[in-house]
């Protein structure tokens, strides 16, 4: 844990405190989340405090506190995909795996979250399982696909 | 230069022993829809076959061409003939095509239409361009995607790129800003403001370093037209900030790119690196003296930060809250200094306009709108995808010659994203430009356009909109963040059937607060879905209210769903698909729904497939 954290660290000047995103980003994409130890490490070595970090990080969405599941799915929540029904196919969904976004299945087999938008709209609704687009998303497609992340 | 014109020499040589190539050259549509409609299969497959046949055969990524909805694309050019495209080609119709029309000569499956310079037609297949969804588009921004590799800077130079660059240092700075000024160019990022003007004032600021920054923010959910642009072609966005950054005095630029979009990211820095190495950013570019850094920046996750002085705070890293102008980043943006923001599409422009001078530009469009502009066909419209047109070009034109029409009668378009509005079947004649749309209560936006049609409720859009705007609401002032919450909060009682008429009233009344009082274009701008909404499809908000009653049918609380006995046939897809286990019933007799577990997801509603007849075996009551 510390080795990684403190590889992210060393790549950033301390006094630049406009890299405290880009280090949290790096942070996330290597544990899989923001974790309280994390923010400590982070706070010493920029000189900002753990508040400021957390200030921030919960300012934008991308950023997770809780560890992710195996399998990370993503229902995308925008216009063209909600027009096109993703909010059914979320609401079949927690149904189906029992939880809300946000959260993980006590299995951590799956995490569960909303995007606003993955950018292929034109082939609404969408929905990302680690980081794999699947377009033109119904119910039983999705259904079926689960079935091959274990 | 001299230099520049060795490379352009290598580079059009290259393009064109592509074009004359005695081997097979396979072109596979790989931008995010190609991908996510499977390209990436297709991909690993062709080179599987290629290896494994001992074929002689080149093998391409291209970006996206316009019609997502018949990706993924595969394009075959053979010797001697122009490249044929073939569309929605999954992983066994490329093996069919590879073993029937590259190795065996011929094949039954029709192309979609040929690539070739010339647009006759040849062999009985049409020019790709004379599609019913392309025929009337007007390609600039997106001239190169589609057709290159976005990977490689030869194919870019090839066709006419850096043209605009060396026109730029022949005519100086304040030509360049002359010449944007005749093309009467305005931002592309929404508020239409004139580019030049932005550019002048960044120009004449005192302060330094100057800073340029590319949004690539891209909020607007469901929009992709600065994606599938950068991902396309990046290298016409960052020709144009070389030439932004040339015109307005500056050595650093910034492109500040949401996260949500890695492959754009990638295209991008692979495409920097390849013009650093032919010293085409850098120190001394072109030997003219001139030099120029971009920056990556990776947003992460919030819609406000597209505001421009969120954005720099973004940079800056802190939490994406706007500040109140003047001053103008103009005259103190990044780290105080002055700075130039300007939209993905805006900046593509730019090279297009320095190559073919500003009085082309300025002859597409309208009087007050210039150029083309491109949008986000998308929502319940048959060819969905991304087009550009120019700018006065009816709604009527894109929604139903462009884009074909809806399945169900048309019911809405909605325009310019969470700050626009939604248009009714009176605005189909509206021609497309700034003023038009604002007049109609709406806004050009970026490009976003979702077409609605009788199963969508407009009273759910607009409670989605402003549920969108509550929660990207920063909080720094109070009539957005609270105005916003409290609306969502009536349109919710509303699409439950428990509002009255005074919440409608209440609901008014907050729209003009959180118009007037809110510090910011987000806040300024977030009534609009429900102004427009409450003006042209009033009736709809009283069906929910009064006879609490959802006429489109998707109002969870307002709806139950049953099936009809004597039109279910019993084919038993309801019942695979619903997933509390709802719906039961043997094959071949009519299906029972337990409304006590039905959780209202509609999956039986959508799956249902007897159309006219039986497209109502479930109905609501
Ligand atoms: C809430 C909000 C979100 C915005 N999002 C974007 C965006 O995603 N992309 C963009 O280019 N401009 C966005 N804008 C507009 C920018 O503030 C700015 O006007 C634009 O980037 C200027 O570029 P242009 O002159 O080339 O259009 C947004 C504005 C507001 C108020
Ligand atoms: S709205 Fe879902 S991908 Fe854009």
């Amino acid at each position: 844990m510390k080795d990684t954290i403190d590889a992210i660290l060393k790549k950033h000047i301390p006094k630049e405190k406009g890299n405290l995103i880009p280090v949290l980003q790096s942070v996330q994409k290597k544990k899989g989340y923001i974790s309280p130890e994390s923010v400590n490490r982070i706070s010493n070595y920029f000189r900002i405090s753990r508040s400021s970090i957390y200030g921030v990080a919960t300012f934008y969405s991308q950023f997770r506190f809780n560890p992710p599941g195996r399998h990370s799915i993503k229902i995308c929540l925008g216009t063209a995909c909600h027009v096109q029904g993703g909010d059914f196919i979320l609401k079949a969904l927690q149904a189906e795996i029992g939880i809300s976004p946000g959260e993980t299945t006590d299995d951590m087999r799956f995490d569960l979250d909303r995007v606003a938008c993955l950018g292929c709209c034109a082939l609404a609704p969408v929905v990302m399982i680690n980081n794999k687009i699947h377009s033109r998303m119904s119910v039983i497609k999705l259904k079926e696909l689960l079935n091959k992340y274990e | 230069m001299n230099n520049f014109y060795k490379i352009q020499k290598k580079a059009i040589e290259e393009w064109q022993a592509l074009k004359n190539s005695s081997e097979p050259v396979i072109y596979v549509g790989m931008g995010s829809c190609g991908l996510a409609s499977g390209a990436g299969e297709v991909w690993n497959s062709v080179r599987r076959t290629i290896k494994k046949n001992n074929l002689k055969a080149q093998v391409l990524k291209v970006g996206c061409i316009g019609p997502c909805y018949l990706e993924p694309f595969f394009d075959i050019q053979k010797p001697g003939l122009p490249r044929m495209s073939f569309n929605n080609v999954d992983v066994s119709k490329s093996r069919k095509l590879i073993s029937e029309y590259i190795i065996g000569g011929e094949t039954k499956l029709k192309p979609l239409g040929h690539l070739g310079e010339n647009k006759e037609e040849f062999e009985g297949v049409k020019s790709f361009w004379e599609q019913p969804m392309l025929k009337n588009q007007e390609r600039i921004v997106l001239r190169n995607c589609g057709i290159i590799d976005p990977e490689n800077i030869n194919h870019y130079i090839a066709r006419g790129g850096f043209k605009g660059l060396l026109k730029s240092f022949d005519i100086g700075p304040e030509g360049v800003i002359e010449e944007i000024k005749t093309s009467g160019l305005r931002g592309r990022g929404g508020a239409g403001f004139p580019t030049y003007k932005k550019w002048q004032f960044c120009r004449n600021a005192k302060g330094s370093p100057k800073y340029l920054i590319c949004n690539a923010d891209e909020g607007d959910p469901g929009a992709f037209m600065n994606r599938s642009l950068m991902e396309g072609d990046p290298y016409v966005l960052l020709e144009g900030m070389l030439i932004a950054a040339y015109a307005i005095g500056t050595n650093h630029g910034y492109i500040y790119i949401r996260a949500e979009y890695p492959l754009a990211i990638e295209r991008l820095k692979i495409a920097i690196q390849k013009m650093f190495n032919l010293g085409l950013i850098g120190k001394n570019i072109l030997n003219t003296g001139f030099n120029f850094n971009i920056k990556i920046k990776e947003g992460a996750g919030a819609f406000v930060c597209g505001e421009e002085t969120a954005l720099i705070a973004s940079i800056e890293g802190q939490r994406g809250m706007p500040r109140s102008r003047p001053p103008f980043p103009a005259v103190s943006g990044l780290n105080g200094n002055p700075t130039n923001i300007n939209n993905v599409e805006t900046l593509g422009t730019i090279p297009n306009i320095l190559r073919e001078g500003g009085k082309w530009y300025s002859g597409f469009g309208t009087e007050k709108s210039k150029g083309t502009k491109t949008f986000a066909l998308v929502g319940k419209v048959r060819r969905t995808g991304l087009i550009e047109v120019p700018m006065g070009t009816t709604l009527r034109e894109i929604i139903f010659d462009i884009g074909g029409g809806t399945l169900k009668p048309f019911k809405a378009v909605q325009t310019g994203g969470p700050s626009g509005g939604c248009l009714s079947e009176e605005f189909l004649d509206l021609p497309v430009d700034y003023e038009s749309l604002a007049d109609a209560g709406s806004i050009m936006g970026s490009g976003g356009l979702i077409v609605m049609d009788q199963g969508t409720c407009m009273v759910d859009v607009a409670k989605y909109f402003l549920n969108f705007t509550s929660q990207e609401s920063c909080g720094k002032c109070t009539p957005c963040r609270i105005g916003t919450h409290k609306m969502v909060e009536i349109l919710d009682k509303i699409t439950k059937g428990e509002a009255e008429m005074r919440d409608i009233e209440i609901l008014e009344g907050l729209t003009s607060t959180v118009k007037n009082g809110s510090l910011c274009g987000l806040g300024q701008t977030a009534p609009n879905p429900v102004l427009t909404t409450l003006k042209y499809f009033k009736d709809e908000y009283l069906a929910h209210v009064e006879e609490k009653r959802c006429p489109a049918a998707v109002c969870r609380d307002l709806v139950e769903y049953r099936v009809i006995k004597e039109k279910c046939t019993g084919c038993q897809r309801c019942v695979s698909v619903c997933p509390t286990g709802a719906i039961t019933g043997p094959r071949s007799e009519p299906h029972n729904l337990d409304p006590e577990k039905c959780i209202k997801c509609r999956a039986c509603y959508e799956i249902c497939r007897f159309d006219a007849i039986a497209g109502d075996a479930i109905v609501i009551v």
